[in-house]
């Protein structure tokens, strides 16, 4: 059983280096009034703060907010990237974290010698690694291009690279960043069924998104996430109509609505 | 529970490893990721433990990201990392016939000399150079995947060694021009060669996370490097200095560290004080590197 539970997570940001003002200024705008001093008087962006919840198999949860509110910081400390400053956070079960379109693609490298290398850090053995590179290859329709470097692919190449190889491997948990439903239509025609198949699989998902009508499609739960803090939480609609001040349309016909929802909710969520 | 998906790439992953762990995902019932702030000494400790035993879990993930490492390097060109192999052989040629006239010695006896020191420093200030990079330049690795850092650190210590076993065919051919063959003295040199190894780890992930942290480190290293280099009998033979102060040479870490290595392959066994001095510098830095990477691991995500 794949379960994810948050207790009062807290994570700050350093601000070391001169390098770090990119960091600083697009936090800046974002987390006015966010910029503490930790203990020992180093500049910190508070990124998380207080974050609580748990989830059970069958929660889909959504993550709404502003840039900069801490969606994609959250992702990454479930993950495991992130540690937590205070706070603890337990994740039971496989995990796949679709982050960033790149997820550490190395531009230099072939798209072949990139999926070797993914299928080395899930421990695949040689024949399931051939077996993943076709799969990719199929899907990233990518020909001739497999065995040139990643640097000289279209944007949509590497996009349906990053895509193939992040929907090859089906987690428990599923963690995503609102990249992965971002892209044209003719691609995400393609690559709905690949999403929702591995949706429907996961135990637990956790989705970040702008899309409204994706949250309140795919989600039963929805933190709305504001200056690294919950804001809200609870059933999506009431959430996302008090996150965005209006009631959410649908526009999607309802046959065509996913059924992506498959275990009952247990979720525990605090509510506001 | 996994479904199958239409092209059935039925990933299972490994069977669990002990651990905390998640490097992979992998069923368990234990927590695959616990991630709890404040940690005491000891959790620390573990985490570090199956960082560790972690990355050589995935030691082919490590040796393929060094083989590739190389490869995009030389992508292109047609003799490869040879190229590094006839640099490291024009040097040796110019220096040894140079410095052999300069200050009078026998080629037969300062050109092997010459040949193995600069193929071995050739490998340690590469290594420290790139150890410098190790964390920053894996950065978006690590922010899009939970990845043990030791990965990164076998990565580098895998690419030097590929690239030292590209320069051993200079000493093979100095020596063969020679006809010198090292004799049952030389077996002396693997021990040294494993400590080589283990400091080779140690450098990596001390000044990986150091550099990381402190952006002005990898300058100050460059330049004690180029100041130990002179410093150090590498292109100049320890015998020029006065019997009365050669006391002075196992202080100079790099001295007894090259010592262990060369003297057996050139026919002398290092005295115990160069050993002494060896092992003695190389357990200090492993102490540091480790206690160090004990307490800063779950930093290093945050500097990078």
């Amino acid at each position: 059983m794949s379960r994810i539970e948050v207790e009062n997570v807290c994570v700050d940001f350093p601000l070391y280096h001169g390098n770090a003002r990119s960091l600083k200024k697009s936090f800046m705008s974002a987390a006015a009034g966010r910029l503490g001093q930790d203990t020992q008087k180093r500049i910190v962006v508070q990124a998380l703060r207080d974050i609580d919840f748990h989830l059970s198999p069958g929660d889909r949860l959504g993550l709404v907010g502003s840039n900069g509110a801490g969606k994609t910081t959250l992702l990454r400390t479930l993950a495991g990237i992130y540690e937590p400053v205070r706070g603890r956070v337990r994740v039971r079960g496989t995990l796949n974290a679709l982050l960033d379109p790149q997820l550490g693609m190395k531009p230099d490298l072939t798209g072949r010698e990139n999926i070797l290398l993914r299928g080395l850090y899930y421990g695949l053995t040689r024949r399931q690694i051939r077996a993943l590179e076709d799969d990719v290859q199929n899907f990233a329709e990518l020909g001739q291009f497999m065995d040139l470097p990643v640097r000289i692919y279209s944007s949509g190449m590497v996009i349906r690279l990053g895509f193939g190889l992040a929907t090859a491997i089906h987690p428990q948990v599923l963690l995503m960043d609102e990249w992965f439903l971002a892209g044209d239509a003719n691609f995400m025609a393609k690559a709905r069924g690949r999403i929702e198949t591995m949706v429907r699989g996961a135990e637990i998902l956790v989705l970040s998104s702008h899309q409204m009508e994706t949250v309140a499609l795919w989600c039963n739960k929805v933190i709305w996430m504001d200056q690294g803090r919950i804001r809200a939480a609870g059933e999506p609609f009431a959430v996302l109509e008090q996150y965005t001040g209006k009631p959410v349309v649908m526009t999607a016909p309802e046959d065509a609505r996913p059924q992506l929802i498959v275990a009952p909710v247990t979720a525990k969520l605090p509510t506001s | 529970m996994n479904v199958a998906e239409p092209s059935d790439i039925a990933v299972k992953p490994r069977p669990p490893s002990p651990g905390l762990g998640l490097g992979a995902p992998r069923p368990g019932e234990e927590p695959d990721l616990q991630l709890v702030a404040n940690l005491g000494y000891r959790a620390r400790w573990r985490h570090a433990v199956w960082d560790l035993s972690e990355s050589f879990r995935l030691s082919e993930l490590f040796r393929a990201l060094g083989w590739l490492d190389i490869k995009i390097k030389y992508r292109g060109s047609v003799l490869g990392p040879f190229w590094l192999t006839i640099s490291t052989g024009v040097l040796v040629a110019t220096l040894g016939v140079l410095y052999g006239e300069l200050f009078h010695l026998k080629l037969h006896d300062f050109l092997p000399f010459i040949a193995l020191s600069l193929v071995l420093w050739n490998f340690i200030s590469m290594l420290i150079g790139d150890a410098c990079l190790a964390f920053t330049q894996a950065e978006s690795t690590i922010r899009s995947v939970r990845m043990p850092y030791f990965v990164f650190v076998g990565q580098n210590v895998y690419r030097n060694l590929i690239i030292l076993a590209h320069n051993l065919v200079v000493i093979v051919v100095v020596f063969a021009l020679f006809r010198i063959v090292p004799g049952w003295k030389a077996l002396a040199a693997l021990p040294a060669l494993a400590l080589w190894l283990v400091d080779s780890y140690a450098l990596t992930i001390l000044l990986g996370a150091f550099c990381a942290r402190f952006r002005d480190v990898p300058q100050i290293v460059a330049s004690i490097l180029q100041i130990a280099f002179y410093v150090t009998p590498i292109i100049w033979k320890p015998s020029l200095l006065p019997v009365r102060q050669r006391w002075i040479l196992p202080i100079d870490p790099f001295y007894s560290l090259f010592e262990i290595v060369r003297g057996p392959l050139l026919g002398t066994l290092p005295s115990h004080i160069v050993w002494a001095s060896a092992l003695g510098y190389s357990a200090a830095l492993c102490a540091i590197a480790w206690l160090g990477f004990v307490r800063v691991r779950a930093r290093i995500a945050f500097w990078i």
